[in-house]
């Protein structure tokens, strides 16, 4: 039901959307026979002039049992669900797949950078591209992040992947989506962080991988390039000096 | 042991009568249970008009946003921050729980088990007195400069520990003390209620006599109690942090943000059974005396609520599954919260299976009950959605959550409450409301209410958060169709707002020119309904009443009276 409103834009938005849809069917099935037979119960023993009502208290077991009977449905439905929560719950944050790609997640009153690793495909080195409130994706790419706060708590929301992760101050956590739908749409912050917390909007951009690496090449100062073996060579050398 | 604490208790009172009260000693300082019941029930309906109030703001900026909402002004970020924190802050703690838990709690307890007053009245007094404070501080919160708090009625730390984070150096201090000082007026009550219930029935009431509310706003009381200890430990922690300067919450010194959360929520989420109790426990009493049918399940509804009791500790980190807490814990906390549906269905049931075989009676206390039922449904399944962690990791912090907690938060804390007034004006002032406007009043509040937070499950589902100021920077949610959805929720508020004058008006002018009340007008079996309406000071006149039987003895086979009130004699 969720994709009427959003599109699915994760491997993962699927599952999730799933089950939605199994928990609104089981619910509403078993809210509208709830409240069909209270409203029935209403009407039919409405007061008529005359007519006294019956003694019943509840105890004896026949009566006990029209409210056990449909307690262990309840249960029932109860343990689908739970099942197949646990399945998605372990499939969204839970299972961390072998990342193709990473990016830095860092957020602040009130904004949004994000960190994409550059030409040489790794985070963390001099290439690195930083925007601000952009997050650039490559479609089909398998991505960890990397989520930190430099302040208060955020939360990380990207309602097309059905994804959501607080951001925790002094903490990096880790979590992982693969983009399946090229596009642009919303990031919003969850969590109350102050005056901007409503003005903290960033958009998630997700391309082919060509046009991606498009991007990359052309956010690339050209002395980081690597374009040349000189300078390949020239940059492995300085990585391996910062490293040491 | 029940008729000596209650002995002693009416010897005070009769020393009392000896000289005439001033105005100030009686409806001020008195410690007369029923009089501190009023104070509670006028302070927090009061504290309604102005949390009603903040939400009629923000809900008018939402749906027109930018322009100047009227009565009000242009709405800051700020602004809207703080409104929608003190909405909530005040909904919860200065509406619902004086409301449910102490007015009716203090008003009903006594006359319900018989005896004349509260076993320690002063610290009755007491309790009220703390309480004024407390929402006195809260509303000179607004005026400091800076303005009032706005990091969420949560009140996650660093924001709210940090003056430099909230830009509120004052107001959020304030709020603190008045949020603490809210708490101990409470704990000073629950001490009340609980001693009372067990030393001061009457003659001949056995446990299992005690009238179903009263159970509920004790077993809310013991809940109460035992979940707070976390809560006070971590305000005093951050009242600290934001004003000395310590760090227990502040990462950058060593300290951790989730465990407010922990320390928070362990309380917080006991705290929505602590209003929930009170209010189905009115329901109980409404249901049985219009539709004259004995309680189903008596014993049911009692262990079923122990035992939601009892499970309420063990959910708290379902507020948290992305939270950053290990992801493991969340397989714990989803079962346990899926769990909460079974004693809570086992009690709407045994609601239903009240209302069968009965003689339904259409009075407005009864439809407001009714109505309850039907709409804490929708607020009940709903919560299934956000306990699967599965879709809460979606549906978090969404208009979805919200819709599911005015689903569950508006029956009890309005609808309930509303049933209760409407069910005992009678034995409180004596007088009978206007049954017509009444029934506007409950079809104008009911509906409306329905046109407020139905959309609002639909803008939750189509991915928008709470605690926005305004969709304008999000292309994605800001269309046209969700504008249309906001702008209907907002005028199905105002309607609302505007079908609660008929509600005043028939307060006030019941109280003066209504029918007379007479002592039990509605054929009702507790004891409340034996004293004189108004009750006087010390109940009873001095007759304490004797109970010979369980509280809902209606339509008793071979008896001519469809009622059988718990002090007559058997014969
Ligand atoms: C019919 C009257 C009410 C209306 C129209 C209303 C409306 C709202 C709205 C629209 C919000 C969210 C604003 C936002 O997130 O941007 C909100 C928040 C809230 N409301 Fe209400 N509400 C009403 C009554 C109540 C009652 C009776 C309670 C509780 C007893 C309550 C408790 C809360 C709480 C706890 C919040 C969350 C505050 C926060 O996010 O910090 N509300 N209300
Ligand atoms: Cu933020
Ligand atoms: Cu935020």
């Amino acid at each position: 039901m969720l994709e009427y409103f959003l599109p699915r834009a994760s491997s993962f938005a699927g599952s999730i959307d799933q089950l939605f849809d199994i928990i609104t069917y089981l619910v509403m099935f078993w809210f509208t026979l709830t409240l069909a037979f209270f409203l029935y119960v209403v009407f039919r023993f409405r007061h008529k002039p005359g007519q006294k009502a019956q003694y019943i208290t509840g105890e004896t077991h026949r009566q006990k049992m029209a409210v056990e009977v449909p307690h262990y449905l309840i249960l029932l439905c109860d343990l689908v669900i739970l099942g197949y929560t646990f399945v998605v719950w372990h499939e969204v944050k839970i299972d961390m797949p072998e990342p193709d790609a990473e990016v830095r997640v860092v957020s602040q009153q009130w904004a949004w950078t994000f960190y994409h690793a550059g030409m040489d495909g790794e985070l963390g080195t001099e290439d690195d591209i930083a925007t601000i409130n952009e997050l650039h994706l490559k479609k089909d790419a398998q991505y960890t992040y990397h989520l930190e706060s430099l302040d208060v708590m955020h939360s990380f929301s990207i309602p097309v992947f059905r994804l959501k992760q607080d951001a925790v101050p002094g903490r990096i956590i880790r979590g992982h989506f693969q983009p399946i739908l090229e596009g642009e749409w919303d990031i919003q912050c969850a969590e109350m962080c102050g005056y901007g917390h409503g003005f903290m909007p960033a958009r998630v951009i997700i391309s082919s991988a060509e046009e991606y690496d498009a991007w990359v090449a052309e956010n690339t100062p050209d002395h980081l390039k690597p374009d040349t073996a000189y300078a390949q060579n020239e940059s492995e050398k300085k990585e391996a000096s910062n490293n040491g | 042991m029940a008729n000596t604490a209650s002995a002693t208790a009416s010897v005070g009172h009769d020393e009392e009568h000896g000289h005439s009260e001033s105005f100030w000693s009686k409806y001020c300082f008195s410690t007369d249970h029923k009089i501190i019941g009023f104070q509670y029930l006028f302070t927090g309906m009061a504290m309604g008009v102005i949390g009603g109030f903040f939400s009629y703001v923000f809900r008018m900026h939402l749906a027109f946003p930018g322009s100047s909402v009227p009565f009000f002004g242009v709405v800051s970020p700020a602004a809207y921050n703080s409104l929608v924190t003190n909405h909530g802050t005040i909904m919860i703690f200065w509406v619902a729980m004086p409301v449910l838990v102490a007015a009716l709690g203090n008003f009903l307890i006594p006359l319900m088990i018989g005896c004349d007053d509260m076993v320690f009245p002063k610290i009755n007094r007491l309790s009220y007195q703390v309480f004024l404070i407390s929402a006195i501080v809260l509303i000179c919160s607004f005026f400091v400069p800076q303005g009032g708090f706005g990091g969420a009625w949560t009140s996650y730390p660093p924001l709210s520990s940090n003056p430099q984070y909230n830009g509120t150096p004052f107001g959020a201090p304030m709020w603190l003390i008045a949020v603490t000082l809210e708490i101990i007026a409470f704990l000073l009550g629950g001490i009340n209620f609980i001693t009372t219930l067990m030393n001061a029935r009457a003659k001949g009431m056995r446990l299992y006599d005690i009238p179903m509310v009263v159970w509920m706003i004790v077993i809310a009381s013991i809940l109460f109690m035992a979940s707070v200890g976390p809560l006070v430990a971590g305000s005093v922690m951050l009242l600290f942090d934001q004003t000395l300067g310590t760090t227990f919450f502040d990462p950058a010194a060593g300290g951790d943000p989730v465990l407010w959360q922990h320390l928070f929520w362990f309380f917080g989420h006991p705290e929505v059974y602590v209003v929930l109790l009170p209010a189905m426990g009115v329901v109980a009493e409404i249901i049985c005396t219009f539709s004259r049918k004995k309680l189903f399940g008596y014993k049911m509804i009692l262990y079923s609520s122990i035992g939601l009791g009892i499970l309420s500790f063990f959910v708290w980190a379902h507020h948290q599954f992305i939270s950053g807490v290990d992801p493991r814990a969340t397989y714990l906390f989803t079962t346990t919260t899926l769990l909460i549906s079974i004693p809570v269905a086992i009690m709407l049931f045994a609601f239903i299976g009240t209302l069968w075989g009965g003689s339904i009676r259409f009075t407005t206390p009864m439809l407001f009950a009714l109505a309850f039922i039907a709409e804490f449904l929708i607020g009940g399944v709903t919560g299934i959605w956000l306990g699967s962690s599965g879709t809460d990791i979606y549906l978090h912090d969404t208009y979805f959550v919200l819709a599911h907690f005015h689903y569950t938060f508006v029956p009890i804390a309005i609808i309930g409450t509303f049933a209760a007034i409407y069910y005992w004006f009678p034995k409180m002032f004596g007088k009978m409301l206007s049954e017509r406007w009444g029934k506007i009043h409950f079809w104008g509040t009911v509906i409306p209410f329905n046109g407020i937070f139905l959309p609002l499950f639909i803008l939750g589902a189509a991915g928008q958060h709470r605690r926005i100021a305004g969709y304008t920077a999000y292309p994605d949610l800001y269309t046209e169709n969700f504008q249309d959805l906001r702008v209907f929720a907002t005028s199905s508020l105002i309607v609302l707002i505007l079908f609660q004058i008929p509600f005043f008006v028939n307060f006030i002018v019941s109280l003066k020119r209504g029918k007379k009340a007479g002592n039990n007008p509605w054929k009702a079996n507790t004891l409340e309904w034996v004293a004189t309406s108004p009750a006087p000071h010390g109940n009873f006149g001095g007759n304490l009443p004797e109970v010979y039987r369980g509280p809902y003895e209606y339509s008793v086979e071979g008896r001519e009276e469809d009622y059988w009130p718990q002090n007559e004699p058997s014969k």
